[in-house]
C-alpha cells in the first residue's frame, strides 16, 4: 500500500513539476528553456546509466556499446512518429490533445525498446560468452556496426540526420522513465535474479558451479539493459526533435560508462549521482570553451588513481543515511528485508 | 585483374600502417593487458611532430635524408611521450580493476586529443613533402613513391623489431614480462623498467605510422587517431592480442579488406568493415589468427 | 550400483595427458578418497566430473544418465556439487547471500515475478531466506549471515564452501582440499562435519585430499593417482601398505 501511495506521490510532483517548468501553472514562473533543457538530458542520462549499470555494474559484463541500443531505439521511435503518428491520432481522435500526444509517444516507445531489446539479444547471445576485454571490443564493435548500418537508411535521413520529429517528450515522460527504470533495476537487483547475477560477477565458474544458468542470466540482463537504452534514445529523440547518428557513436558508449564510473559500479543512486554530475559538469564547464575537454580529461584521470571506485563505490546513498550496520559494502544483494 | 592488384597494392599500402600501429597495441596488451586507447592519440602526434619537423628542414627541398630526420626525430619524440603517458597515468592504476584502466585510457586520450585541438588547432594541417615523388607502373598497376616508401620503410621497422624481441635481453625480458608479470619481476626483471620500452617502442612505431601517413595523406588533424586507432586495434585483436607478428598480420589483412570493400561494393560501409570482421573473428576465434588461448585454472 | 562411474576417462591438454583411462565408481553414501602427488591430476577429475573441461574420451555416468560434456551448470542441476581448492567465494556478498546463491537454481522465480514482485515471489524470498539460515546454523556461520564473505576467518570460509554447496541439494559431493590450511583441531573438526553431512543426509562424497590422517581417517576407499594413472584402490589400512603408493610418495630408492 505505501508503494501505490508513494508511487501516486511521485507521478503527481512530476507533473506539477512538469507544469511548473513549463510555464503553464503559474503565470510568468517559467524554468529558462536552456536549463530545463539541461534537465531533461540529465533525465534520458539517468536512465542510460542505470541501465548500463545493470550489465556492467551489477553483472560484471564490460559492454561500452550502450549507445548502440540508444540508437536503434532513437531512429525506431522516430520513425514511428513520423510515419504513423498521425494516423494513430486521427483514431483516437477523442482524446484530448496531450492525451493523444503521450499514446503516440508511449507507442513509439515501446517499440523502440522492443526492437532494441531484440538487437540485444542478438549482440548479447554471441557476446556474452567472451571474458572482459574481448566483450568489450566486440560491444564497441556491434555499436560502431549499428551505427554505420543506421547511417546508411535514406528512410531515416542517412548522413543528413533525422528531422521532422515532433516533441512529445517532455520533463514529466523523460523522468517519469527514469523513475521506472530505477524501479526495475532496484528490483532486478535486490531479488534472486539480481543475486545470481552478483554472483556472476564476483566469480562466473563458482556461480556456474552453484547450478547458476549463467548464459542466459547475462543475457536476459543485457536485454533488459537494451530496452532501457531503447526508450532513453526514443525520448531523447522526441526532445531533441532531429537526430544523427553522431550522437550515438562509442564516444557516446564512453560517457554513459564514465557516468556509471565517477557514481560508483553496483550503486543505482551511484549511476544517478554520475549521470547527474556528467551533466552539469558538461555544461558547466561550457564557460571554459575549448578548455572544458581538457579539464574533464584530466578530472577523469585523477578520478581514477585517486577513487576508482567512484563516489558511492557498491553503496548506495540509503546506506549512508541510514546508520544501521545493514549490509554496509556488501554487493546490493537482498538481505531478506525487500 | 589490373584492379585486383591494384587494390592489393593499396591495401598493403594502407595494412602497413595499421600494422604499425597496431603493434603498439599489441606490445602494450602484452605486457600489462590494457588496452592503450591513447594509442591511436599518439599517432597523431607523431604526424603533427613530423609535421613541424619537416616544416623546420624546408631549407633543404625534399631529400631521403631529411624525410629520414623527420622520421627519427618523431619517433624519439614519441617514444618520450609513450613514457610519460605510461608513467604518469598507467603506472599509478596499474594494479586496479580493468574498467579503472580502460577509464584511465580513455581519459588520457580524450585529452591528448583535446590539448591537441588547442595547441595545433582544429583544422587540418598540411604535410608538405618530404621525399622526391615518383610513379611507378609496374604490370598496369600504379605505384606511388609513398606507398613504396610506405611499404618498405614498414617492413624494415617490423624486421628491426623482430630482431629487437628476439635476440637481445631487453626484448627476452619483454616477452618474459608478457607471459608473467610477477613471475619475471621475481626472476628479477626490472618490470618498470620494461614497460616503460615497450611503450617507447610501441609509440616510435606509432610515431613512425604517423609520419608516413602525413607523407602518402597530405592531411592532418586532431582527431585522425580515432579511426586510425581503433582499426589498428581491432588488427591486433584479429591478429591475436599479444601476438607481435599477429599484430603485422592483421594489419595487412584490415588494410586489404577495407580497401577491397571500398573498391568493389561501397565506400558508405568503409568503417563498418573492420568491425564486422572483428566481431566474426571474436565469435569464431576468440584468440585471433595468431593469439594463444588462455585457458583459466579452476 | 554405484552413483558415479567413470569408464576410461582421458584428459589431455595438447600433448600432456593429464587423465589416463581412469576407471572410478562411487556408491551412493560412500566416503571415497582420491589422493596423490602433486600434479597427480586430482583437480583435473573433479573438473572433469564438474564439467569444467570436457573430457578427451572416456564416459561419466551419474545416476544412470552420462554427462560427459555437459555444461557445468547443467551438472550441478542434475545434483552434483563442489568446492573449490583456492577458495572462490563471491567475495563482496554476504555470507547468507552466498548460501542463497546456491539455492536459486532450484527455484522458480523468473524475471517478471521478480519486477513485480508477485505474493509467489515473495513467498519464495522468504523460504530461501529461512534455509539458508538454517543451513547457515548448521555449519556455525549463523552469527556471520551478514559478514562479507570475504571478511571471513580462512576457516570459517572454507566451512561457507561447503555449505554453499550443499545448497544445491546435491546427491554426491566434491570437497576440493578441503582440510588445506588447517590446523590439527580444525581438520579433527572437518572430519567429523563431513562424517555428520554423510550420515545425515546421506549423499556420497568424493574428496581429493593431501592430508593424510582426514583421508585415512574417514575414507572408506582410498583411491591413488600418480601421472593421471590409477596406481591402487582400496580400504585405507591396504594402501598404507601398498609399496606402489609408498613409491609414488616418497620416490624410489
Amino acid at each position: 500500500m505505501r508503494g501505490w501511495l508513494a508511487g501516486a506521490g511521485l507521478l503527481g510532483g512530476l507533473l506539477l513539476l512538469n507544469g511548473l517548468f513549463a510555464g503553464a501553472l503559474l503565470p510568468g514562473v517559467a524554468m529558462p528553456p536552456y536549463l530545463l533543457q539541461v534537465l531533461c538530458l540529465a533525465g534520458i542520462n539517468i536512465t542510460l546509466a542505470v541501465s548500463l549499470n545493470l550489465i556492467n555494474g551489477f553483472t560484471g559484463q564490460f559492454s561500452i556499446g550502450h549507445a548502440g541500443f540508444m540508437a536503434i531505439g532513437a531512429y525506431s521511435s522516430a520513425y514511428f512518429t513520423v510515419a504513423f503518428g498521425d494516423r494513430l491520432r486521427a483514431v483516437f481522435g477523442f482524446l484530448p490533445e496531450f492525451g493523444r500526444d503521450s499514446l503516440v509517444l508511449l507507442v513509439a516507445l515501446s517499440i523502440g525498446a522492443i526492437l532494441a531489446s531484440i538487437a540485444g539479444f542478438f549482440v548479447g547471445v554471441p557476446s556474452l560468452r567472451l571474458r572482459g576485454d574481448y566483450l568489450a571490443i566486440v560491444t564497441l564493435g556491434f555499436g560502431e556496426i549499428i551505427r554505420v548500418f543506421i547511417l546508411n537508411i535514406d528512410a531515416v535521413g542517412g548522413a543528413r540526420g533525422y528531422s521532422g520529429i515532433p516533441k512529445l517528450a517532455n520533463f514529466f515522460w523523460i523522468y517519469f522513465f527514469a523513475a521506472a527504470t530505477i524501479l526495475v533495476v532496484y528490483r532486478i537487483v535486490h531479488s534472486s535474479f539480481g543475486r545470481t547475477l552478483v554472483a556472476i560477477r564476483e566469480d562466473e565458474i563458482a556461480a556456474e558451479a552453484m547450478g547458476v544458468h549463467t548464459t542466459r542470466a547475462k543475457v536476459i540482463s543485457f536485454v533488459v539493459s537494451s530496452a532501457m537504452a531503447g526508450v532513453a534514445g526514443g525520448l531523447f529523440a522526441h526532445y531533441l526533435m532531429y537526430v544523427h547518428t553522431n550522437s550515438f557513436s562509442f564516444l557516446r558508449s564512453f560517457e554513459i560508462i564514465i557516468m556509471i564510473v565517477i557514481g560508483g559500479l553496483g550503486s543505482i543512486s551511484g549511476s544517478v549521482l554520475g549521470a547527474v554530475l556528467f551533466i552539469f559538469l558538461t555544461e558547466g564547464l561550457r564557460e571554459f570553451a575549448q578548455y572544458r575537454m581538457v579539464l574533464f580529461s584530466l578530472l577523469l584521470i585523477v578520478l581514477m588513481i585517486v577513487r576508482p571506485q567512484g563516489i558511492l563505490g557498491h553503496k548506495e546513498f540509503v546506506t549512508f543515511l541510514t546508520k544501521r550496520r545493514r549490509s554496509i559494502g556488501a554487493a546490493p544483494g537482498t538481505t531478506g528485508t525487500e | 585483374m589490373t584492379t585486383f592488384l591494384q587494390q592489393l597494392v593499396n591495401g598493403l599500402s594502407l595494412g602497413s600502417i595499421y600494422a604499425l600501429i597496431a603493434l603498439g597495441y599489441t606490445m602494450v596488451y602484452g605486457v600489462l593487458r590494457l588496452i592503450n586507447f591513447a594509442h591511436g592519440d599518439v599517432y597523431m602526434v607523431g604526424a603533427y611532430v613530423g609535421y613541424f619537423l619537416s616544416r623546420r628542414l624546408r631549407g633543404g627541398g625534399p631529400s631521403f635524408v631529411s624525410a629520414l630526420l623527420v622520421m627519427l626525430g618523431s619517433m624519439i619524440a614519441c617514444a618520450l611521450l609513450g613514457i610519460l603517458i605510461e608513467r604518469l597515468a598507467y603506472r599509478p592504476v596499474r594494479r586496479e580493476a580493468r574498467l579503472t584502466l580502460l577509464i584511465t585510457a580513455i581519459g588520457v586520450s580524450l585529452f591528448i586529443e583535446n590539448v591537441a585541438q588547442l595547441v595545433f588547432g582544429p583544422d587540418p594541417k598540411f604535410f608538405p613533402s618530404l621525399a622526391p615523388r615518383a610513379d611507378f607502373i609496374v604490370a598496369g598497376v600504379r605505384l606511388t613513391s609513398e606507398q613504396i616508401t610506405v611499404i618498405v620503410v614498414s617492413f624494415l621497422l617490423m624486421l628491426l623489431l623482430r630482431f629487437f624481441i628476439m635476440k637481445t635481453r631487453t626484448g627476452k625480458a619483454m616477452r618474459a614480462v608478457s607471459f608473467s608479470l610477477d613471475a619475471a619481476r621475481l626472476m628479477g626483471i626490472s618490470t618498470d623498467w620494461i614497460i616503460s620500452v615497450t611503450f617507447a617502442l610501441g609509440s616510435a612505431l606509432a610515431a613512425a605510422a604517423g609520419v608516413l601517413i602525413g607523407m602518402q595523406i597530405p592531411k592532418i588533424d586532431p582527431l585522425m587517431g580515432i579511426m586510425y586507432g581503433l582499426k589498428a586495434f581491432v588488427a591486433a585483436v584479429l591478429g591475436g592480442i599479444g601476438s607481435i607478428p599477429g599484430a603485422v598480420l592483421g594489419g595487412l589483412l584490415i588494410g586489404t579488406s577495407e580497401v577491397m570493400v571500398v573498391g568493389y561494393l561501397s565506400s558508405t560501409y568503409r568503417e563498418a568493415i573492420a568491425f564486422a570482421i572483428l566481431i566474426l573473428v571474436l565469435i569464431l576465434r576468440p584468440q585471433g589468427l595468431l593469439g594463444r588461448v588462455h585457458k583459466e585454472k579452476v | 550400483m554405484s552413483i558415479l562411474q567413470l569408464s576410461r576417462v582421458t584428459m589431455k591438454f595438447g600433448g600432456l595427458c593429464a587423465v589416463n583411462e581412469l576407471e572410478l565408481a562411487v556408491v551412493p553414501g560412500q566416503l571415497y578418497g582420491l589422493i596423490g602427488p602433486n600434479g597427480a591430476g586430482k583437480t583435473t577429475v573433479f573438473n572433469v566430473i564438474t564439467g569444467v573441461y570436457t573430457p578427451t574420451s572416456g564416459s561419466i555416468v551419474f545416476e544412470g544418465n552420462p554427462i560427459a560434456g555437459e555444461r557445468c551448470g547443467r551438472i550441478t542441476r542434475r545434483g552434483i556439487a563442489r568446492t573449490f581448492q583456492n577458495i572462490r567465494l563471491f567475495g563482496e556478498m554476504s555470507v547468507l547471500e552466498n548460501v542463497k546463491v546456491a539455492f536459486d537454481c532450484r527455484q522458480a522465480t523468473t524475471l517478471s515475478t521478480a519486477v513485480l514482485r508477485t505474493p509467489g515471489h515473495r513467498e519464495e524470498e522468504a523460504r530461501i531466506d529461512r534455509e539458508s539460515r538454517d543451513l547457515l546454523k548448521i555449519f556455525k556461520l549463523g552469527d556471520l549471515a551478514d559478514e562479507r564473505a570475504k571478511n571471513l576467518p580462512y576457516g570459517s570460509q572454507r566451512r561457507l564452501e561447503i555449505a554453499r554447496a550443499m545448497a544445491t541439494a546435491p546427491r554426491l559431493l566434491l570437497l576440493d582440499e578441503p582440510a588445506a590450511g588447517m590446523n590439527p583441531h580444525e581438520s579433527t573438526q572437518l572430519m567429523d562435519l563431513i562424517r555428520w553431512i554423510r550420515d545425515r543426509f546421506g549423499m556420497a562424497i568424493l574428496l581429493v585430499e593431501h592430508n593424510m590422517k582426514v583421508v585415512m581417517g574417514i575414507c572408506e576407499t582410498v583411491h591413488v593417482l600418480d601421472y593421471g594413472s590409477t596406481i591402487a584402490i582400496g580400504p585405507p589400512a591396504q594402501i598404507q601398505r601398498d609399496p606402489k603408493v609408498i613409491e609414488a610418495y616418497l620416490g624410489g630408492a
